[in-house]
């Protein structure tokens, strides 16, 4: 199905979203964070935890004290030139009280370039498996279905995405511990106890991989894994799934400093590394718009989360990531019982995949107009899911019978991969069956979010980002650039600061000036 | 009164629904180890209409039978909250009017909830189902402290803002952590003393006014609540308490 834009507002809109994310990158490129040099650390291949449990690459960071904003890439490389020890061995030496040196050889400098190039590969090797993989055993039709689990327990989880897989899912996100946003740390190991999820770690990443890998050749397709890389440790998340091959990541720009109370200079840093790392790692982002409307009427919010698509687009390009991994999100969040539910969730459904042809949009399910009733909450299960396919959505989170009730039972997710894959087979035809008549609901439905959305983006361009957060513009909820949680981790980089991450990656970057209508 | 069975069809048949998953092979077998199990549970006469396979060693039923035990009504107590529904203005003229000074109500979704959803539909101003929420009224202080906050922070922020209602919202449940999260809040009020002096209400989707005093809440409101219920019952009780101590 196929509508006709305003070509005008279009190009209006991306150079708009372009303008925004200038001045948020700039900030990001002169700051440094403590997640950031966790990042840098684990990529330099230091892991574990102390005798207290406290990660190692916490432990590292730590000590670097004041000296956050040289960054721990030289002074870790030092200590490993000085020692003539790896960088685990230097990290679990400062774990025992031992300081980290004075960096400033060119040996140090020599050798942290060397270790991230090994890190780099690294990453390298996982996407390239991924690659080989898809290759070899072929990807599914869109929309992909996307189910959850979320036992809390690592095991049960990866049980259960193998059932998953073999009912039909293509893509298995393990949902996370609910306190984990908040935590400055990644936990470690395998884990078997958990709020609502279980918590990320690269041991659970690495423990359910292998799961699906092991199923892969069974269902004779690839299929895929997600977990998210946002709250306090976002970059340092990325770099865990990039080494796991993670394949989707959650990693919205906003969605920390609007639903999680994170600090907004914080979370830019983090989500400019973050996301350079899941560009490198082929990994599909995931943006968060659904959740403009579980605080706001769905019928009304649609422009913000058309304007957060574009304004998560031009970030993701600015940090290197291509549009084929920029996963768009929005969601069938209206309230079912309004007249005309159906033809608003299709115009805005077809308005965004019109808008970004080339990201692979995440279409997220009913949830805040769901109750007990699950016989209603499969029904509208079943409209989303017609609505999802017929506009040509990528990436479908199923709606699942008992949301609002519990997390699902392992019958609940057949019965929702079931229906999902019932209506893809029955209505995919539909995409390139049907016009939106020209002037008719549907038709002003789209052309009146997308001139409020540029409405919008026009205000936030005018005052900036930061400022826009601080009116509260964004799902109504005002944030101060110098509140919340996490500022504390946030420093400038000294003239010294050196990340040879960054000067690895960065050159690559597509010149994000040019972050446009073209991209 | 004698007592009730289920209705299908026909009145006295005791026909009900079921659906579960066992973790057998969905083979030859599977049907009649459903019916086995739905016979070893009291259930008389069962039929099993489905059974698929939920993965390789699962098998997910449908299935009817006749239950074996009914319900006598009359038997049964269950407390709503009690309080006459009260609109927007008459919740307004009842707090000026009876207790002259703003109530002050502070909410939040506690420990690992990270739901907003039920708490923002009963605090934020606009509210859930054309019903304002509590900001919106001007009689009412409303403060949301938002998802994941712990009881201790709730409490600390309940005495500094000179709360008189503190409202816990516990939307998303694992293993019945919500119980153990709203009896965490109760045994940190009784152990400071505290508890006499707020009214105390929690709401969520598997929460009932019930269940809520069983926890030892002074009113727990279910699905479908709306803000003016929670704010109607809310003045009424302080309006109550004050009647009593005065």
């Amino acid at each position: 199905m196929r509508l006709e834009l305003d070509r005008g507002l279009t190009e209006e809109a991306f150079a708009l979203a372009g303008d925004i994310a200038s001045p948020v990158v700039e900030f990001a490129r002169v700051h440094t964070t403590v997640a950031i040099e966790r990042t840098v650390a684990r990529l330099f291949g230091v892991d574990g935890v102390d005798e207290l449990g406290v990660p190692l690459p916490n432990v590292l960071v730590d000590a670097l004290g004041p000296r956050l904003a040289e960054g721990v890439a030289l002074p870790l490389a030092q200590a490993c030139v000085d020692s003539g020890r790896s960088p685990q061995q230097v990290a679990e030496a400062v774990a025992t009280g031992e300081p980290l040196g004075k960096p400033g050889s060119p040996e140090a400098r020599e050798l942290a370039f060397q270790l991230a190039a090994e890190g780099d590969r690294r990453i390298a090797r996982q996407r390239g498996e991924r690659d080989a993989m898809v290759a070899a055993h072929g990807d599914p039709p869109t929309p992909w279905v996307y189910v959850i689990v979320a036992t809390g327990d690592i095991h049960e989880d990866a049980r259960q995405a193998q059932a998953a897989a073999r009912a039909g899912a293509d893509v298995i996100a393990v949902i996370r511990s609910t306190a984990q946003s908040l935590l400055d740390y990644v936990p470690y190991g395998e884990t078997t106890e958990g709020f609502g999820g279980t918590y990320a770690t690269q041991a659970n990443f690495r423990l359910v991989r292998a799961a699906l890998d092991e199923v892969v050749p069974e269902v004779g397709r690839y299929v895929r894994l997600t977990n998210y890389a946002s709250g306090l440790c976002m970059p340092e998340i990325a770099a865990c799934g990039a080494l796991e091959r993670l394949d989707m990541m959650l990693n919205d720009s906003m969605y920390g400093i609007l639903f999680r109370d994170i600090n907004p200079q914080r979370t830019f840093c983090d989500q400019y590394v973050s996301r350079m790392i899941n560009g490198r790692a082929g990994v599909i982002i995931n943006t968060g718009e659904d959740n403009y409307l579980t605080t706001a009427p769905g019928h009304e919010a649609g422009h913000t989360v058309v304007a957060s698509n574009f304004i998560n687009r031009a970030l993701a390009l600015a940090a290197g990531i291509p549009e084929r991994q920029i996963g768009l999100g929005h969601a069938f969040e209206i309230d079912p019982d309004r007249p005309g539910q159906l033809m608003e969730e299709w115009g805005i459904a077809l308005l965004i995949r019109e808008l970004f042809p080339d990201c692979p949009i995440k279409y997220m399910p009913p949830t805040k107009h769901v109750t007990g009733d699950i016989f209603r909450t499969q029904s509208l299960g079943t409209m989303f899911n017609l609505v999802g396919v017929a506009t040509g959505q990528h990436i479908q989170l199923l709606s699942i019978l008992t949301e609002a009730v519990h997390t699902p039972f392992l019958a609940d997710r057949l019965l929702a991969i079931q229906d999902a894959r019932r209506v893809f087979d029955a209505a995919r035809p539909l995409r390139e069956s049907l016009q939106a008549v020209p002037g008719g609901p549907l038709d002003r439905r789209a052309a009146a979010v997308l001139e409020q959305t540029v409405g919008l983006l026009r205000e936030v361009a005018g005052v900036g980002m930061f400022e826009a957060i601080e009116r509260g513009w964004f799902a109504d909820t005002p944030r101060r650039r110098d509140g919340g949680r996490g500022l504390e981790g946030v420093a400038k980089r000294s003239p010294g600061y050196h990340n040879p991450f960054l000067e690895l990656w960065e050159p690559q970057l597509a010149g994000w000036s040019a972050v446009g209508a073209d991209g | 009164m004698a007592e009730l069975v289920p209705y299908g069809d026909t009145f006295g048949d005791g026909m009900v629904q079921l659906s579960f998953t066992l973790p057998v092979p969905a083979d030859a077998r599977a049907r009649e180890i459903g019916l086995q199990f739905l016979r070893n549970n009291g259930f008389r006469e069962p039929q099993v209409v489905h059974a698929t396979a939920a993965d390789r060693d699962m098998t997910f039923y449908v299935a009817y039978a006749r239950a074996s035990a009914g319900v006598d009504p009359a038997q049964v107590t269950a407390t709503d909250v009690e309080a006459p529904a009260l609109g927007f203005a008459e919740v307004n003229t009842l707090i000026e009017g009876q207790l002259g000074r703003r109530v002050v109500v502070i909410g939040a979704a506690i420990e690992s909830d990270a739901h907003t959803v039920g708490i923002d539909a009963i605090m934020n101003m606009k509210g859930f189902a054309g019903d304002y929420g509590l900001e919106r009224y001007p009689w009412i202080e409303a403060v949301n402290l938002g998802a994941q906050v712990p009881c201790e922070r709730l409490l600390r922020e309940a005495q500094e803002r000179h709360a008189d209602a503190i409202l816990v919202s516990q939307v998303v449940t694992q293993k019945q952590v919500h119980t153990r999260q709203l009896t965490k809040l109760v045994d940190l009020l009784e152990a400071e003393g505290l508890r006499d002096r707020y009214v105390l209400v929690c709401g969520g989707p598997r929460l009932s006014n019930t269940f809520a005093k069983e926890l030892g809440y002074d009113a727990g409101f279910g699905p479908g609540a709306t803000p003016s219920r929670v704010a109607a019952w809310i003045a009424q009780e302080l309006v109550k308490r004050v009647r009593t101590e005065g």
